[in-house]
């Protein structure tokens, strides 16, 4: 198979997983809930944003290898509503009634976290029966940061807006309560602490849903509406025209005028290497990445594992760093570290281009202070100040996956190819340090290492680990915003590198100590 | 009779009219160095022809009687302008011997005939009199009161344009078309007069172009058939006829020339005649120039008007009448709907061009409006060829490629005529298109599916692809309403292309030109036109009354009570007031019906919430 054929497949792969998140719940309980009158949540978000806009979904594939359904029960993106970029989250009610789980939660609160680092307001269409019961101790009590994101947002002047589609009860009902503007639907949302069941055993009073949080009641009597809508497409409609209102201005720079690359990103497809052992030439990807495939390339001659320059994208200026040879010895953390902060001093964004297999080990590297130097460039990456957006085109591996800011680095959006696979280190390395390992423990106690045991050992954790470093399982994980097609990826740093706009783009003031 | 034989040189000439004839005498005086005055309406006073002419003078007010018929100002507005002669066009004044007297009383030139010639010939009934006494054939005239054989034509005796025309089949019922007739005549000519002929079938319009100076010399310019006509009125008309032998138009030339002769008269002129085989009958004179005449101008190669210019200042003709060359169709563009009993439409026309080798006689141009006072014909599309159906076809192709935008218009009709085979192997007469059905089902999906892609290439974002999904769980839809018919189309934003959408259609690559004004969407192609209507994304909510009992809506005192138990009342009515924190607050009715109950009387207070009065819908639906 040929680098093209490869991924082909591999993007294939990618589809199918996707198409487990769109099935929702499955026929059975689309179909009822389309009988119902009621759109499924990504029908509602594409009514909800632009017509002919792009809309970036994000953790697409959260929970994938785990008990619950590939989506985690809700989806949640970006896109522009009335011509503003929003962060959008939007129960799926067809999955178990829209019910949160574990995942669920992870997925909204990075949502959460996407619009308050990059000033995005947050448009919530809620339908949620609440909490999964049987996982609810997993959920109860980091799943109040919920709410709170909801008021921290609002008190970073980022508004929130939320348009009730269904059940928004007990802690649901806070979702409404801690928005700027709530959306109601008439005879269709239902907001309240306790529903007529619990008012009777708490108070004995006997009640029913629509005195006790019916819209209607919510928009004449308690004021916890600000619309009532007629329908769902009018809840939508009133969302778009709230978001009008809000005389939205993004506070970075304007991106200049666009000029398309010079090379096709189809053929992003024949450059990627089929065995990650075989490295790839990074400026061949940036090529296909950046405006007018113009990329002014910072010290070429020194440290050139790593590839380090300056381009535009979609207009916006960028600093780019991308492994060219995997490994990261001295000369490129220095030139990275140099780099980062060039960019810091010039308010541009960073954007890493992952294949790295870690910093180099080995007594020579030590003794040149790899661990200094592979420290300076982790401390200008945790201290850095200008967005950073991480794409892990193949291996990111070891340190390797910090220095090149892996999730732990806090890139305000990160993005993984579908060939991509991260580790503490290599399958059949770990396995050989632990068979290593393994080795002298028993020599220390003077027994015989079983070979056969060793061997046995060796295939299963190769492939344990070989499996949990794969893109879907680190994206179930919500370790990633989701899993790219590589040829999406211009498209998916221009919709970030916009996003990110929407606040201000500052460098770092100060680092921490760097050890020379 | 002698005729009045002019020298005076015509230096500046008053146009009468407006739109499509206004500008095209606004030509030939051009090209002749005449000066021209146009007049001008309230509506038209941004039209083409007041921009085209040397001066132009307002008619205040819209509608034709304050304005285009008003000979009074139209001879001040001559005089004014120092306009030394007064063409008149065709429609409004034309046939007016009282305006033609006037204008000649104030010392300028008529551009038509004398105005005993138009008035010997205004009355139908004396007119067909004369004619007969000068040989020319003429249908018998049957006495309304005693018809007895059907079927029979009732015509107003003044009239024109098919009004106070009327076709009886049976005895049953003529006695009321007879009365409607006339009072539609009394209406619309100030005359109830009619008479009434044997109604002639699958007859055919033929007519001849006359052109008599004042020196005697009178020529038959060839005949025009003008067969295919909606309520009377002419849309397609050719020059030769089909039906014409060199016999028929021996006969057919002679008796014009004879009739024209009879009344001595002088300039452009027509003599309409119904022919069916090789017979034919006097039908009436127009004492002017017809709607139709460019036929004659491109198989003759004459220009009328500079004739008529010409014989006013007392030109004499050539004794040779030009000979014809090859064949002339001319459709008149009408913006009406066909489909819908030929209403007029108006509004705004955003975009009118029709492109290759026509003459193009047209009032209007892109950003025209067309009013509701006058003729809804936006132009006159005219193709000559050496062959007539190299003429329909050239025609044909003009009018489906012409813009048309923003007015609903017969184009798609008049195409179908053209390619018709009764049309093409000259089977016309004046039942044409009822005796065919034009009606015709179009499938609109690749004309939405053009319109969608166009309208989503306008919506880009910088350089991002449109409609971008990572994970894509619909493909986008665009409605649209092409007429009543809803139109929905699924498409791919990524093959969105601005203004000209190219499609694959059946293998066959097909050009869609999208222009888009507001909510609407025009998409013109090689397959035909179709004009469609953006269906919002978002229906706007009705302003929605409460429905219901009408309820205080705060606390107050009722300080008036402006109904009455079983009152019938209309939406948005009075129904009471109340006082509250010193400000008056009306509570109206939500909706039209009848008060059936009134729950509260004068000075009584009346908390938030309370129903006051009970409005019941017309049906006895509480409301």
């Amino acid at each position: 198979m040929g680098n093209r054929e490869a991924l082909l497949a591999k993007i294939a792969g990618l589809d199918a997983e996707h198409a487990k998140a769109l099935a929702g719940g499955g026929p059975k309980y689309v179909e009822r809930h389309h009988k119902r009158g009621k759109l499924l949540a990504r029908e509602r978000v594409e009514l909800l944003v632009d017509e002919d806009s792009p809309f970036l979904e994000l953790s697409p594939l959260a929970a994938w290898g785990t008990d619950f359904p590939v989506g985690a029960s809700v989806v949640t993106g970006i896109g522009r509503i009335e011509g503003v970029e929003c962060v959008i989250v939007a129960n799926d009610p067809t999955v178990r009634g829209g019910s949160s789980n574990p995942y669920t939660l992870r997925k909204s609160l990075r949502a959460n976290d996407i619009a308050l680092q990059n000033r995005l307001p947050l448009v919530s269409l809620v339908e949620s029966g609440g909490a999964d019961l049987p996982t609810q101790s997993e959920i109860f009590i980091p799943g109040g940061r919920a709410f709170r994101d909801l008021t921290r947002l609002s008190a970073a002047g980022i508004p929130t807006i939320t348009a009730v589609f269904g059940n928004a009860t007990a802690g649901g009902a806070y979702v409404p309560g801690m928005s700027d503007y709530a959306i109601m639907i008439k005879d269709r949302s239902k907001v309240f602490l306790g529903g007529p069941p619990l008012v009777k055993m708490a108070t004995g009073e006997d009640s029913d849903d629509e005195s006790l949080g019916g819209a209607s009641m919510h928009g004449a009597t308690s004021g916890l509406a600000d619309f009532v809508a007629e329908d769902e497409t009018d809840a939508i409609r009133l969302a778009r025209r709230v978001v009008a209102r809000l005389n939205w201005r993004k506070l970075g720079p304007e991106p200049a005028p666009v000029e398309e690359p010079l090379f096709d990103a189809e053929s992003i497809l024949d450059i990627v290497s089929e065995d990650q052992r075989v490295p790839f030439d990074p400026r061949d990807v940036i090529a296909r990445l950046v405006d007018g495939s113009v990329f002014d390339e910072f010290k070429p001659l020194y440290g050139n594992s790593l590839v380090t320059g300056w381009a535009r994208m979609h207009g916006y200026p960028v600093g780019i760093l991308a492994n060219a040879r995997g490994v990261l010895f001295s000369e490129e953390s220095q030139k990275a570290t140099q780099f980062i902060q060039l960019a810091n001093q010039s308010d541009t964004p960073l954007v890493f281009l992952q294949n790295t297999t870690g910093y180099m080990v080995g007594a020579q590297y030590e003794q040149g202070g790899i661990v200094k130097h592979g420290s300076m460039m982790i401390n200008a990456v945790s201290n850095s100040r200008v967005p950073h957006l991480t794409i892990t085109m193949g291996a990111s591996y070891g340190a390797g996956n910090y220095g090149m800011c892996g999730r732990a680095y806090d890139p305000r959006f990160l993005f993984t190819w579908p060939n991509a696979k991260s580790a503490v280190m290599g399958p059949a390395q770990l396995a050989g340090v632990l068979s290593i390992v393994g080795r002298q423990a028993a020599m220390a106690k003077g027994q015989e290492y079983n070979e056969e045991h060793d061997a046995a050992m060796r295939r299963m954790v190769e492939a344990q680990i070989e499996e949990q470093s794969l893109a879907p399982f680190l994206s179930g994980k919500l370790y990633d915003d989701g899993v790219i097609d590589p040829r999406d990826t211009r498209t998916v740093l221009g919709v970030c590198l916009s996003a990110v706009h929407s606040g201000p783009i500052k460098g770092a003031d100060g680092f921490g100590v760097f050890r020379m | 009779m002698t005729p009045v034989i002019k020298t005076r040189l015509i230096k500046t000439l008053l146009i009468a009219n407006r739109g499509e004839i206004a500008r095209r005498i606004i030509r030939t005086c051009n090209a002749s160095g005449i000066r021209t005055v146009a007049v001008f309406s309230d509506p038209d006073a941004d039209a083409p022809h007041v921009r085209e002419a040397d001066f132009a003078v307002r008619l205040p007010g819209a509608s034709p009687a304050e304005t285009y018929l008003r000979a009074d100002l139209l001879v001040e507005a001559a005089t004014m302008a120092g306009a030394d002669a007064v063409h008149p066009g065709y429609g409004f004044l034309s046939e007016n011997a009282d305006f033609a007297r006037k204008v000649q009383a104030a010392g300028l030139t008529w551009v038509g005939p004398e105005p005993d010639s138009i008035e010997s010939m205004g009355s139908k009934v004396a007119a067909k009199k004369r004619m007969a006494a000068a040989g020319v054939p003429t249908l018998p005239e049957l006495d309304p009161e005693t018809v007895t054989e059907f079927p029979v034509l009732i015509k107003a005796s003044a009239g024109g344009g098919g009004r106070g025309m009327r076709i009886v089949r049976e005895k049953a019922g003529f006695a009321d078309a007879l009365a409607s007739a006339r009072r539609e005549a009394e209406s619309a000519f100030g005359d109830p007069t009619v008479f009434c002929e044997p109604l002639l079938e699958h007859a055919r319009h033929v007519e001849v172009q006359i052109l008599a100076d004042t020196h005697g010399t009178v020529w038959a310019l060839g005949e025009r058939e003008c067969s295919i006509q909606r309520r009377h009125q002419k849309i397609v008309e050719e020059s030769p006829s089909p039906a014409v032998t060199d016999d028929v138009r021996k006969r057919l030339f002679a008796a014009a020339t004879a009739a024209a002769e009879s009344i001595g008269y002088v300039g452009a002129g027509t003599v309409e005649f119904m022919l069916k085989g090789e017979d034919f009958h006097f039908l009436e004179v127009n004492t002017r120039l017809q709607v139709e005449h460019p036929v004659t101008e491109l198989v003759h190669g004459v220009d009328l008007v500079e004739w008529q210019l010409r014989i006013a200042e007392g030109a004499a003709l050539p004794v040779e009448v030009p000979e014809p060359r090859g064949h002339a169709i001319e459709v008149r563009l009408y913006a009406e709907d066909p489909a819908n009993d030929w209403r007029p439409a108006s509004g705004t026309l955003h975009r009118f061009h029709v492109p290759g080798d026509i003459r193009l006689d047209s009032g209007v141009e892109d950003g025209s409006v067309v009013s509701v006072h006058y003729d809804p014909m936006l132009a006159k599309v005219i193709a000559c060829a050496p062959t007539r159906r190299a003429a329909a076809r050239k025609l044909a192709t003009a009018l489906e490629s012409a813009r048309i935008h923003g007015l609903i218009t017969n184009r798609q009709l008049l195409v179908d005529i053209l390619e018709h085979d009764a049309f093409l192997n000259g089977d016309t007469h004046t039942g044409f298109l009822t005796e065919h059905d034009f009606t015709r089902t179009f499938d609109p999906q690749p004309f939405a599916l053009a319109a969608a892609l166009a309208q989503a290439a306008g919506r880009r974002i910088g350089h991002l692809p449109l409609g971008w999904r990572n994970v894509r769980s619909q493909q986008p839809r665009a409605r649209f309403l092409f007429g009543e018919e809803p139109v929905e189309v699924e498409y791919d934003p990524a093959q969105a292309t601005p203004d000209v959408v190219t499609l694959d259609l059946d293998g066959v690559r097909t050009p869609f030109h999208v222009a888009r004004y507001g909510d609407l969407i025009e998409v013109d192609s090689p397959r035909g036109s179709v004009t469609l209507k953006v269906v919002p994304r978002f229906p706007e909510p009705e302003t929605k009354l409460a429905p219901g009992a009408t309820i205080a809506p705060m606390p107050g005192t009722v300080v008036r009570v402006s109904v009455q138990q079983g009152d019938q009342v209309e939406a948005g009515a009075e129904l009471l007031v109340l006082e509250a924190m010193k400000m008056e607050h009306r509570v109206l009715a939500t909706s039209a019906g009848t008060v059936t109950e009134l729950l509260v009387e004068k000075a009584q207070q009346v908390n938030a919430g309370d129903v006051l009065a009970v409005v019941a819908g017309k049906n006895g639906d509480e409301q």
